[in-house]
């Protein structure tokens, strides 16, 4: 069956975090608030007005992938080559027993292979052009990670990459679903980003939104009186989204449903228009069908400026009233990872389904002024059906999506 | 309920020899080519030194210089495409909800050439491993990252609904307007103000091709550089562009009176599942996202009037997709008009694919086949009707357009007229 009447689940997760290499890792640093943000380590941050990072601790590439695709391949490509392997695994799918047209790839990008692009630029302009790589042709374009999974699995079925910085980690979800929707019985996707090199910093800092804290616990703080930007960080998350009766038919365990899904773009600054944030959360809800007292918890955005947490706090608040629906973000513990953000959340979104628990936002004290149900301190225990994962991109990007239990 | 039926109402091109709808027309109608050898950075140490240049001035363009600073070119050539296209459409975007207006910009290499320059600055001339942020533009990170694009289009047109930069290498110009499709046709969004954008020419850029020979060396006969189909074709010739289009649902854009150039019936994408940058000759997975376009827009294979080729003029993609063509359309494949029209404009990348379909759309419209230029040599492996070098006049109701990139994608998407039958 086919159509909008179509169920989406999520049958598998691979996760790459700051605090966690694996499902199982992250989780268990996540439900009980450990961080993985620390002082920069893939080069020396001294020079540079911000000096922390989330990375992904413990990653060999060459424990978990053939040696030729290294020279090829960014930090973050093999990040998401290893994410998706974990995540078919994880879901029991053996690709090569699936119709090779009726898989496909669509995962987000934010900035592509930037560590690839640095070295690559390196060799040209201080050795010259014959010092480039034969694989910066496509190492470091924003298309790499769907078409390497792809390649990698023998998928063949419709494939895609979005970029829309933050929010296309939702919007590679929500494309994902609708060629699912069209006909194809399984799409991997999700995002990984990793631009923690020095010329991705330089790119980040001129962004003005990183954090200047040298603070673990105090650099990241959404909501809070004292935000003043964020930590980035790398990894995210793939996830292996099928038709709910096809898995159905092959046994499949499903971690929840997409169930709803809305995506706008802020007004021009200075037209006088309001912030389309909330307008994206009601078409999620609407499109998922469900009313906002029916949503169990919300994943913030938490962009931790504060003019950006208002609009959200307000956004949210003007949707399930004062205090109305718990509000949390994990990526407190992460930093923020740009297209791997949203997939990541998506991904704890069904992990918090899984156990009944939402874990919290770490170090926040929130503000005074933000009537948000915060959850800080300790994860909190919680029956959890329907979650929202809220994504935004730097420039006005808006996406929202609705997850819900599979049962 | 019957689906939403899509249509270009509004088209708009910046591509190298043709600025304006117009200009590009005459371009392909007569012809002519627009490669020559690069003058935008001394070639002098690479393999490959022609490429297909715009002569644009933002500034004749209407960019303020805030906007000139703020947009790498590709960011530029895409916003003044928007600004066409939405002139030609006729519409009035202020009478519409602003939530129900999309973006969708398809960019294969985002801003390569703010990237390039400025990495040069903050590294010193690639002295510094540690690149010196004090040296940065302030508007680096919209380089970085390339959804900047998406909002630039977005604020041009006032659009508040889904915006996206979609990225699939060389396939982004045709995955992007059909991304666009979908959403009018899901209900997401009644307007899309839909293209692409690649203005990759630049010292990076040519190295990387350099690396694989993917790019021609033919530097001495710059203007007949770009020889798809042809039997003494070695490489592609890099290019830039932008080409724009206002997607509308069908009986709205009618009864505002609209001039409708084509109807967007089908389009597919697929991988090939391979290589990152190989093809296998036999073609099949883009000659199965051509069966799925065509299926999706309910038309037989022997419909198709005219095919614009992805036709870079590399050895292997030429063969790949004859043999494509031959395995979806069968003998008709034989009978239909095949060209390239980066035998002209040179092949940009990303937003060559919109470029192509805004070709397409002006072979309907003016009934005639833009030629293959350059193609004297026959190829045994390319026994298509390549309509060398003179256009030709083709009754156009139904064409065919399709894209192969970095990646393994392999995307179709079937033009036609709205008033044909739908079954």
């Amino acid at each position: 069956m086919t159509g909008t009447a179509t169920k989406v689940v999520v049958t598998g997760l691979g996760v790459a975090a700051p605090n966690g290499l694996g499902t199982q890792d992250y989780w268990a640093a996540t439900r009980t608030g450990k961080g993985g943000i620390g002082r920069v380590t893939r080069f020396d941050p001294s020079q540079y007005p911000s000096r922390l990072a989330g990375e992904v601790p413990g990653f060999e590439a060459r424990d978990h992938l053939p040696s030729r695709l290294l020279p090829q391949t960014d930090h973050m490509t093999r990040l998401a080559l290893v994410a998706a392997d974990w995540a078919l695994a994880d879901a029991g799918v053996k690709p090569q027993e699936l119709p090779e047209f009726d898989m496909g790839v669509v995962t987000a990008s934010s900035s592509g292979g930037f560590e690839f692009g640095q070295r690559e630029l390196q060799a040209l302009w201080s050795k010259g052009g014959q010092h480039v790589s034969a694989y910066q042709s496509f190492a470091w374009f924003y298309a790499v990670n769907s078409g390497q999974i792809s390649i990698r699995n023998g998928m063949k079925g419709p494939s895609g990459v979005v970029v829309s910085e933050q929010a296309g980690g939702l919007d590679a979800l929500a494309q994902a679903r609708r060629q699912i929707r069209k006909g194809t019985q399984l799409i991997v996707s999700g995002g990984m980003d990793a631009s923690v090199c020095t010329w991705g910093w330089v790119a980040q800092l001129a962004g003005k939104r990183l954090s200047t804290s040298d603070d673990p616990e105090r650099a990241y703080l959404p909501f809070d009186a004292e935000a003043r930007g964020h930590v980035p960080g790398e990894g995210g998350a793939i996830l292996i989204l099928e038709n709910a009766e096809a898995a159905r038919s092959r046994g499949a365990r499903t971690y929840g449903e997409i169930a709803g899904y809305g995506a706008t773009f802020d007004p021009k600054p200075g037209s006088g228009r309001p912030p389309a944030l909330r307008k994206a959360i009601e078409l999620a809800l609407a499109d998922a069908g469900v009313t906002p007292d029916e949503v169990d918890v919300v994943f913030a955005d938490a962009a931790a400026i504060p003019e950006l947490d208002r609009v959200e706090a307000e956004a949210l608040t003007a949707v399930f009233g004062a205090r109305g629906v718990p509000v949390t973000a994990p990526k407190t513990m992460t930093g923020r990872l740009y297209s791997g953000a949203a997939p990541l959340d998506v991904a704890t979104a069904l992990l918090a389904i899984e156990e009944g628990l939402i874990p919290p936002t770490t170090n926040v004290e929130p503000a005074d002024g933000y009537d948000l149900d915060l959850v800080t301190g300790e994860a909190r225990p919680a029956e959890v059906r329907t979650a929202l994962v809220l994504a935004r991109g730097f420039n006005g990007f808006n996406s929202a999506l609705v997850v819900r239990a599979a049962h | 309920m019957t689906p939403r039926r899509v249509v270009i109402t509004g088209i708009g091109v910046l591509a190298p020899g043709g600025i304006g709808v117009k200009n590009f027309w005459s371009l392909l109608s007569e012809g002519r080519t627009a490669t020559r050898g690069i003058t935008f950075f001394d070639p002098a140490q690479f393999r490959s030194r022609v490429a297909a240049e715009i002569d644009f001035d933002p500034a004749e363009h209407g960019l303020n210089p805030q906007e000139t600073r703020r947009m790498d070119r590709a960011a530029q050539l895409a916003v003044v495409a928007t600004r066409e296209a939405v002139a030609d459409s006729g519409i009035e975007l202020t009478g519409i909800d602003p939530y129900r207006v999309g973006v969708t910009v398809g960019s294969a290499v985002g801003a390569t050439m703010g990237l390039d320059q400025e990495y040069r600055v903050v590294s010193n001339g690639g002295l510094l491993d540690l690149v010196d942020h004090t040296y940065a533009v302030p508007h680096l990170y919209n380089h970085m990252v390339p959804s900047s694009f998406a909002a630039e289009v977005a604020w041009q047109v006032g659009a508040e609904g889904p915006s996206t930069v979609v990225s699939t290498g060389c396939t982004s110009g045709l995955d992007s307007v059909g991304h666009a499709v979908e959403l009018i046709r899901e209900g997401s969004a009644d307007v899309m103000i839909a293209g692409s954008s690649d203005a990759p020419i630049s010292p990076i850029t040519m190295a990387c091709f350099d690396a694989i020979k993917a790019t021609t060396p033919r530097n001495d006969d710059p203007g007949h550089a770009s020889r798809p189909f042809d039997g003494t074709r070695n490489g592609f010739v890099l290019g830039e562009g932008s080409a724009f289009f206002v997607l509308e649902e069908l009986e709205s854009a009618r009864a505002r009176g609209a001039h409708v150039y084509a109807e967007i019936a089908g389009y597919a994408t697929r991988s090939n599942a391979y290589h990152m940058t190989g093809l296998r000759p036999d073609g099949a997975e883009m000659a199965e996202a051509i069966r799925v376009a065509l299926d999706e827009a309910r038309i037989n294979g022997d419909a198709i009037d005219y095919i614009n080729a992805h036709g870079s003029g590399t050895k292997q993609n030429d063969r790949h997709e004859t043999a494509a063509f031959k395995k979806s359309l069968g003998d008709h494949a034989y009978r239909t008009p095949v060209s390239s029209i980066k035998s002209m404009v040179g092949h940009s990348l990303g937003a060559i694919g919109s470029i192509e379909i805004a070709a397409s759309a002006l072979a309907m419209e003016h009934n005639v086949v833009p030629p293959t230029a350059n193609l004297h040599t026959p190829d045994p492996e390319c026994d298509l009707d390549y309509v060398p070098l003179t256009a030709r006049e083709h009754r156009t109701d139904t064409v065919l357009t399709v894209g192969s990139g970095f990646g393994g994608f392999q995307s179709a998407m079937v033009l036609a007229r709205p008033e044909r039958s739908v079954a």
